[in-house]
Parts: structure tokens; C-alpha cells; sequence
């Protein structure tokens, strides 16, 4: 007879082969956002994908030459034309009658900015590309400057804070606006603080045919100067605030929200950073600040709808199962 | 099929015929009939392709590059101010490997923005790491494009397809199209060695630091040499096809007693055979076209110039600040060779200039020069009346 071995449900979890479509033992930093971001895609997305990389911190960490840390297909070409060349490889899969799903990977900057027009080419020509955003809010691969995606007041190194300026002038792009003004099919944020939530749109935007769009907010503890371990609490804090609002677009249109539990100030989120340090003092321009940054976060609440109601789930990891139906007209 | 086409016509059967999978443009002028013709060919079911009307000229280039890589044969045309919005793609696309077609129907570069033939734009993206095939007719159009896809397959680098804008590609003459049979005997199916395939993942277009970045960038030179080769056997193989050539690495006409030589890149070539028929038919003259232009064929030029004294380098684009771009690659290339031909430089049809068989007693008078000609830009407005006729 042979020996029955009793397993613990760790042992048991452990030899459950699970697909992971980037190693660990690249080169990101302690506590990085994005790394932990793509590695959730990419497991969720699974083994049949073709991932299209933008020039940035993903690119340079995870591939050295000689070595990479991707499992799956993985090309990069330039900064800005990862939805053009995720758009090529695309037809070509198409032309040949292939199943493969394409992935786009961008920053901020490849995505807000020097990539916009290849993006928003890509999605009006309605190609079957899941483009994913991994927002750091600066150009980190450079040096921590300001993108269009860096919030207000933001210090960076190409916005300092200082006597005469209280870190970037201009406000975060709302960048999802313009991308649901494309109508496209499904377009959705998330964040690194809900994993959940994240695999759970990454399987959505898999399962449609057509152009879809992730953007994942992703902290970057060297640019946006908090410890490593802080990542997640940063991450969620911004969602708590209403600073970071986590929604799901179908054509354009708001059809679910990640409700807040309890509203947060948005000091909250400033104290846990370097980047908003400027900012919590007393001085006139510090208080008036923080007002305005207050200020959107509520706006953000009350466009999205983002504060939770009676019989809302709370915040957990099951929080992605998210309350359908969006904001009340 | 021996028939009139225009230029772009031509070109757009011929691409279709070699059966591109994807391909991807951007209008500009001159080049826009080529993709208009490709484009009606699919929409008339004559090709079986996917035509990709993209936002830009780089995002056309970004697209091939990723058809490319996923497999399947790619094409795209541009010119001048797409060349050079696709130059940062143009160079990435070579330094990866990556085996794709683009015609390039010249034309001028702006400030001052103008849309007619001159050279500036390929000279402009010489060192993009592609190949670069000049034209003299639409016959060698025809034939180069045919033969482009497959040298591209054979070195996995890019070939890019030189045609005067205007001149040749809105130009009707007569142009036998190779059948698709003839074609596909020619062209093996589209084969890339390191296509995007989730059954066996890569990872293409990696960061490549100074430990290694240098023998990377040293074997795409190397290479790029080495193509020739492919680029001889592919014209050798084309004319044992059909019964001609397309002009090889240079191309020559003249007896070889001649001790004047005039070289130059594209359709003037044709001009001068003309002018050189009319106007001076009792000087021995050899005439030459640049068929490659990269990679540069310098053991070929040397050969080509044996028994010249003066060698006129007549071109159609400007190194500002340096001079005639193709004549200081002769000069370098001819550095040392024994008995060279004293190099005299001549620019001329800059933006669409019309270059009539005049010009050639102006090139032969500069070989008469007491020293070498570094650059002379010909004006052709201030000729003397033409013998046969203003009109020409």
C-alpha cells in the first residue's frame, strides 16, 4: 500500500503550478510598484500573450542583456510606440489566424505623453490590444521628472518645490477622459494596493475583442520618496482619499466604481511622501495647496461617486467585485 | 506582362505580387500612389493582405517592425519628412534585425518645405543601418522591390528602395511585370528566425550596456558588408529568371578606353546616357549609377574607375557645411588606390531642379579644372540655350 502524505494548505498552495509571466531577480527597486504590477498582469493575462514594452523602468530592469525576466513573448522597441508596434504585431497575428492576445506596456510618460499619439491611433483603429498604463506620476527611468500624469504640487527634480514654487504648476491630465472619448470598449484604473482588482480586469479586457485600457496606479518609493515598505499603504491611501478614484468604463461610459470605506483627508496620502513635503506646513501657500488638492479629490468623489454605501462590499481583496452601475445620475 | 503603368502602379503590383501579410503608410507626396495602388488591389481582392491606414509616419514604421517580428512579410513607402519622422524607428528596426521593404519615392527635405525629387531624405537616414538600392528606371523599380524582399529575408536587415519621386514614380513608360509565378519561384514564403510565439518566448530589443553594445553595433557593420553578397546573388538569380538585370552594385556604360567617368545615383543616370548620345557623341565616356548605396560598394567602385583620370560625382542632395555626400564617400573610398581618378563633386536638381542633357558639357568641363572640384553646385537656370532645344 503506498503511504498517504498529509499536505498543509501552504505545501498545497506551493506545488500548485501557477503561471508567472516575469521572474523575480530582476533589477527594479525595493518596494517597486510597477514590477509587482506587471508581474500581476502578466499571471493574470496568462501564457498566450505577446507583450509590446515601452522604454521606461520595466524595459531596463527586466532585461539586461543577457538576461530577462519575461516568460512570455517580449519585445521593446522605442519610448514611444508601444501601442504601434503592439498594433502591428497585432494585424500580423490576425492576418495568420492566431489566437494570441496582445499586451501593450507603457509608463506615464510612453502613455500621457510621447506615446499619446501612437495610443490614441491604436484605439480609434479599434485593434485587439489590452494596453496597460503603469502610472508613476514622473519619468522615474530619468530621474524623477515631472510627466503630465505628476499630480499638483508635486515635487519632482523638473519641478522642485521651492520659495518661489510649490512643486508643479499644472494638474494631473485626465488622461482616462480622453481615452473614454474614444469609446472604446472597456477602459478601467486599478492599483497595486488591490491585486484583486487588478486581476479581475485584466481577465475582463482579455475576454473582449477590441481595444482595452488598464491604468494602474503604480507608487515608485524612489520618486515619490516614501520607504519601500510603504508601497501598498500608499497605493491605498490614494484610493482612500479619493485622489487615485478606481473605476471601469464600458464605450465610455462609468459602470462601476471601487467604493471608499471610510473618506480619508488627503493630508493622509501627502504625509506618507517626500514628493509632498513642501506642503504640510504652515505657510500660506502650503495651506492653500492642500486645499486644492482637497479640492479634487472631492471632485473626483463626487464625479465618480466613489463613497461607499449601505451594502457595499468593503475594501478587501474581494473590493473587485466591485458595486456595479456606477455613479447615480 | 510587358504594359504601361505609372511608376507607383508598377510598384504597388509589384509589392502585391510578392505577398505582403501587412502593410502600413501614411500619405505624403510623391509617395502616396504606391500605397493607394496597394490598398485598391486588396480592396479588389487582387492581394491578400491587411493595409494598416496608420496616424503617422512612425507610427507606419512602428507597425511593420511589429508585423515583422510576428511573423509575417511587411511593407511600407514614404519620403522626406517621413523618412525623417520614421528615422528613430528606421534605426531601431536595423539595429534588431529586422527584414522589411520600404520604398522611398525621394523628395526633397524641408525648410524650405517642397514636394519634388532630390535625394536628402535617404542620405538623411544613411546610417540608419539599412540597405539602400537606387533606381534608374521603373523597370529596376519593378525588379528591386522583387528583389528587396527577398535580400531582406536572407540578412534579416532592412531594405529600403530608392525611387525619384516624380521622376519615376508618376512616370508612364513601359514596364514588364513579372508574373506571380515568376515571383514565387523568386521568393520563398516569409521566414523570420525569431518570431514572437508564446510556445517559444523571446525577448527582442533588450538593454544592451557597453560590455556588449560595441561587437553589437560592430556586427551590424560587418554585416551590413557581408550583404552585398545577397544583394549580387539576388540580381544574378533575377536575370536568370527573367533575362535582366537590375543594375547589381554599380552600374556602367562606356568603353573602357574612357578616362572621364561620371557617377551618379537614381534616374539621371538615364539623362545622362541620352545627353551623352546627343551632345557629346564622339567623347568616350563612362557613365555609372550607384545601384547600392549601402551598404557601399567600395571594392566594386574601385573596379569600376580603373583607367579613369577624372571621376564627376553628379548628385542630387547636400551635405551642408561638407558639401556632395556621395562624392566624399567616393573620395574616401577611392583614398589610396593606386592611379585614382582625381574626384570632382557636382550638385544639382535640389528640390525638383530639372536636370536636362545640358548639364552634361558642364560636368565634362570640370574634369578640364587645374584642381579637383570639392563641390560645385550647378545652377542650372543661368545655362547656357540648350543645342536641342530649351524645351529638353
Amino acid at each position: 500500500m503506498s503511504k498517504t502524505t498529509v499536505l498543509d494548505l501552504r505545501e498545497l498552495r506551493r506545488r500548485q503550478p501557477r503561471f508567472t509571466g516575469m521572474d523575480p531577480g530582476h533589477r527594479a527597486c525595493q518596494g517597486c510598484g510597477q514590477s509587482l504590477a506587471a508581474h500581476i498582469v502578466t499571471e493574470a493575462a496568462g501564457p498566450d500573450v505577446i507583450v509590446a514594452n515601452a522604454t521606461g523602468c520595466l524595459e531596463v530592469f527586466s532585461t539586461p542583456w543577457p538576461q530577462t525576466a519575461w516568460r512570455v513573448p517580449w519585445i521593446h522597441s522605442l519610448f514611444e510606440n508601444a501601442a504601434a508596434l503592439a498594433a502591428g504585431i497585432e494585424t500580423a497575428l490576425k492576418q495568420q489566424g492566431r489566437p494570441t492576445k496582445m499586451l501593450a506596456f507603457a509608463g506615464d510618460g510612453g502613455t500621457f505623453d510621447i506615446g499619446f499619439q501612437t495610443l490614441s491611433g491604436m484605439i480609434e483603429r479599434g485593434h485587439n490590444v489590452l494596453y496597460v498604463c503603469f502610472d508613476n506620476e514622473a519619468y522615474m527611468n530619468t530621474g524623477v521628472q515631472r510627466s503630465s500624469s505628476t499630480p499638483h504640487a508635486a515635487a519632482t527634480t523638473t519641478s522642485p518645490a521651492g520659495r518661489m514654487r510649490p512643486g508643479k504648476r499644472h494638474l494631473k491630465k485626465d488622461l482616462l477622459a480622453i481615452i473614454a472619448a474614444h469609446h472604446l470598449p472597456y477602459a478601467a484604473t486599478a492599483t497595486v494596493a488591490y491585486p484583486g482588482d487588478i486581476k479581475a480586469k485584466v481577465r475582463r479586457a482579455m475576454a473582449i475583442e477590441g481595444p482595452t485600457f488598464l491604468m494602474i496606479h503604480a507608487p515608485c518609493p524612489l520618486g515619490w520618496v516614501h520607504a519601500p515598505e510603504l508601497t501598498i499603504k500608499v497605493a491605498r491611501a490614494g484610493v482612500e482619499t479619493g485622489l487615485t478614484p478606481i473605476v471601469e468604463l464600458e464605450r465610455g461610459k462609468l459602470v462601476s466604481v471601487l467604493p471608499i470605506r471610510e473618506k480619508r483627508p488627503v493630508t493622509d496620502y501627502l504625509r506618507l511622501q517626500g514628493r509632498f513635503r513642501h506642503l504640510l506646513g504652515d505657510d500660506p501657500v502650503a495651506v492653500q495647496e492642500r486645499e486644492h488638492l482637497q479640492a479634487l479629490a472631492d471632485h473626483n468623489i463626487e464625479t465618480y461617486g466613489l463613497l461607499a454605501r449601505e451594502g457595499d462590499v468593503r475594501d478587501s481583496v474581494t473590493a473587485a467585485l466591485v458595486r456595479r452601475g456606477g455613479a447615480i445620475r | 506582362m510587358r504594359a504601361a503603368f505609372e511608376g507607383s502602379q508598377a510598384i504597388a503590383r509589384a509589392v502585391a505580387r510578392c505577398r505582403p501579410q501587412v502593410v502600413a503608410a501614411y500619405p505624403i507626396t510623391p509617395q502616396t500612389h504606391i500605397v493607394e495602388g496597394i490598398a485598391k488591389l486588396v480592396a479588389d481582392g487582387e492581394a491578400d493582405c491587411e493595409v494598416v491606414s496608420v496616424e503617422s509616419e512612425f507610427a507606419a514604421a512602428s507597425v511593420v517592425l511589429g508585423a515583422a517580428v510576428a511573423g509575417s512579410r511587411a511593407y511600407t513607402a514614404t519620403a522626406s519628412q517621413g523618412v525623417l519622422l520614421m528615422a528613430e524607428v528606421l534605426y531601431n528596426i536595423a539595429g534588431m534585425r529586422v527584414p522589411l521593404v520600404l520604398t522611398c519615392a525621394n523628395r526633397a527635405v524641408s525648410a524650405p518645405i517642397n514636394i519634388w525629387n532630390d535625394h536628402q531624405d535617404a542620405m538623411a537616414v544613411r546610417d540608419a543601418g539599412w540597405i539602400q538600392l537606387f533606381c534608374t528606371d521603373n523597370q529596376e523599380a519593378v525588379d528591386t522591390t522583387i528583389q528587396a524582399f527577398r535580400i531582406t529575408q536572407e540578412t534579416e536587415l532592412p531594405v529600403m528602395v530608392c525611387v525619384d519621386g516624380f521622376i519615376l514614380t508618376h512616370l508612364f513608360e513601359p514596364v514588364d511585370l513579372p508574373s506571380q509565378e515568376q515571383i514565387d519561384m523568386f521568393l520563398p514564403p516569409y521566414r523570420f528566425s525569431r518570431t514572437l510565439d508564446p510556445r517559444r518566448p523571446l525577448t527582442l530589443g533588450t538593454l544592451v550596456g557597453p560590455e556588449h553594445y560595441t561587437e553589437v553595433r560592430a556586427q551590424l557593420h560587418g554585416d551590413l558588408e557581408a550583404a552585398a553578397e545577397a544583394i549580387l546573388k539576388a540580381d544574378a538569380d533575377w536575370a536568370d529568371l527573367v533575362g535582366r538585370r537590375a543594375g547589381g552594385l554599380i552600374k556602367s556604360d562606356g568603353p573602357h578606353t574612357a578616362r572621364i567617368g561620371v557617377l551618379t545615383l537614381g534616374s539621371v543616370y538615364g539623362t545622362l546616357q541620352e545627353a551623352a548620345r546627343e551632345l557629346v557623341p564622339d567623347t568616350p565616356l563612362r557613365l555609372m549609377a550607384l545601384r547600392c548605396f549601402r551598404p557601399f560598394p567600395a571594392e566594386a567602385l574601385r573596379a569600376a574607375v580603373d583607367g579613369l583620370t577624372d571621376l564627376v560625382v553628379l548628385e542630387r542632395a547636400i551635405g551642408p557645411g561638407m558639401g556632395g555626400i556621395l562624392a566624399t564617400e567616393v573620395r574616401a573610398a577611392l583614398a589610396g588606390l593606386r592611379d585614382a581618378p582625381r574626384v570632382h563633386g557636382a550638385v544639382a536638381g535640389l528640390g525638383g531642379r530639372d536636370i536636362p542633357l545640358d548639364i552634361l558639357p558642364r560636368l565634362l568641363a570640370l574634369a578640364d579644372a587645374a584642381e579637383p572640384v570639392r563641390c560645385s553646385v550647378i545652377d542650372l537656370q543661368k545655362m547656357p540655350p540648350a543645342r536641342l532645344g530649351a524645351d529638353r
